[in-house]
């Protein structure tokens, strides 16, 4: 029988382990370092594995570990499991009321199959530049808690990112959650995304969070998707924007300086040139949504 | 592995790989085979069942995943001479031409149905953008999923 590899319904075999707490799973990824693949949503993972992009000796499902699903809001934060699936936090009351531009983000992520089955997590871990969760988060300056053999950890998630497909997640290490700082009040965000269809990655996306002060920036975070080997947070623009009036002028001109300070290629999805051309609109049209919001609601 | 899992309804025990897929068991080991292998990447829904109530793709889980849990298959909604209301507006509207996405259409038509009994034009193209046709241009499938909102809502 022959196998098709670029596309096979049969999966090369592995070893399949099911830990029910989080020490139990890095054990596991300690112990089989490379050799070891983390299971969640699966809707990365398993296409990957039937492709025979990557072959793991060792499954790890962290679905049967309680504590690493579920939205709560804690004291000075909101907390998301890094289990939590896209749809649970699409249905989520706190995602939904206190941090609408997450809400945005994950509900234009795939399809509802998609998103019943896969992970936030999944989501950042994939580090694709594309990842529409990733942009969102880190505009809202979330935080990442990474367990491991030597203990948690926390890290800004805008530094999760090392490149295309790889995060700074060491051997044995897992993403446990996102702390989420409530967003202060007057906090307008805008999520876009650009694609062939709505099913398919970004070709281009920005994430815009904004403070206004009638139409005055008051703060500003601005991170576009798919122009960079990471989520790409421009500095540059945030700090031209500060304390600026959302002008026609103002507007267009961040446009223009969002255009220039990206790096994007020439992919399967678009031309660098294309990205650089839309990520000028991109901008305009997020930057004129938050201008338009702040009006309605002064 | 054993693994038990409620399918259709009815509860079941298999013995399974763990390298498995949730689809390969459903249409191999318990000859059920409504639903399709397609893209195999989760862009066309063929391979759509219900796992607890909710819409997902089997080609992309492992059989060992469902362990305790209940998948519902297109074969589980009515028999041969007993449709149920969405098969039966799929067929009233002409919503079915070579058939091979249709099985995974009508799972999720159920999903959205449950979560949302009267959708809009809107949401139905929003919630069905998973799954791919690629005879009917979508118009009569639309129109199949309100045709079986109406008929699940009932007279009056």
């Amino acid at each position: 029988m022959s196998i098709n590899t670029h596309n096979s319904h049969i999966v090369r075999a592995f070893k399949y382990h099911e830990p029910t707490s989080v020490a139990e799973a890095v054990k596991l990824l300690d112990e089989h370092g490379l050799e070891a693949a983390i299971l969640a949503g699966g809707t990365d993972l398993v296409p990957k594995m039937k492709q025979a992009i990557i072959k793991p000796g060792h499954v790890v499902n962290l679905k049967h570990i309680p504590e690493l699903a579920g939205v709560k809001e804690e004291a000075e934060q909101i907390r998301i499991g890094a289990l939590t699936r896209l749809r649970d936090m699409e249905r989520s009351i706190i995602v939904t009321e206190k941090l609408p531009l997450l809400h945005e983000a994950i509900t234009a992520i795939g399809s509802v199959q998609i998103r019943n089955m896969a992970t936030v997590g999944g989501n950042l871990c994939n580090a694709s530049p594309a990842a529409d969760s990733a942009q969102a988060l880190i505009t809202l300056d979330a935080k990442a808690n990474i367990a491991g053999p030597s203990g948690e950890r926390s890290i800004e998630i805008e530094s999760f990112f090392t490149g295309p497909g790889r995060t700074v997640l060491g051997r044995g290490e897992l993403l446990a959650s996102l702390a989420i700082p409530y967003p202060e009040v007057g906090s307008r965000g805008a999520f876009i995304k650009l694609g062939r269809m709505s099913l398919d990655l970004a070709t281009v996306s920005i994430a815009v969070n904004a403070k206004m002060k009638k139409e005055t920036v008051e703060g500003i975070r601005v991170v576009m998707g798919a122009v960079a080997p990471t989520p790409l947070r421009l500095r540059n623009v945030e700090q031209a924007l500060m304390k600026k009036k959302l002008t026609v002028d103002a507007i267009e001109e961040a446009g223009r300086l969002v255009s220039e300070s990206i790096k994007p290629i020439t992919d399967i999805r678009g031309t660098a040139e294309y990205r650089r051309f839309a990520s000028k609109g991109l901008t305009m049209e997020a930057l004129t949504r938050i201008l338009e919001d702040s009006r309605r609601n002064k | 592995m054993k693994i038990n899992v409620k399918v259709n309804g009815k509860q079941r025990s298999f013995d399974v790989e763990p390298n498995t897929l949730l689809l390969n068991l459903i249409r191999d080991n318990m000859m059920l085979t409504g639903a399709k292998y397609g893209c195999g990447v989760g862009e066309c829904g063929a391979c759509t069942v219900l796992l607890d109530g909710e819409s997902v793709l089997a080609c992309m889980i492992l059989a060992v995943d469902v362990n305790g849990r209940s998948v519902e298959t297109v074969e589980g909604l009515g028999e041969y001479d007993s449709l149920s209301p969405i098969q039966e507006a799929y067929l009233e509207e002409g919503a079915v031409q070579c058939g091979f996405c249709t099985p995974g259409f009508i799972m999720s038509t159920k999903a959205l149905l449950s979560e949302r009994p009267q959708p809009t034009e809107t949401e139905i193209r929003e919630y069905l953008k998973g799954n791919l046709c690629r005879c009917t241009g979508y118009v009569n499938i639309v129109r199949a999923v309100q045709s079986a909102a109406a008929k699940m809502k009932g007279p009056g």
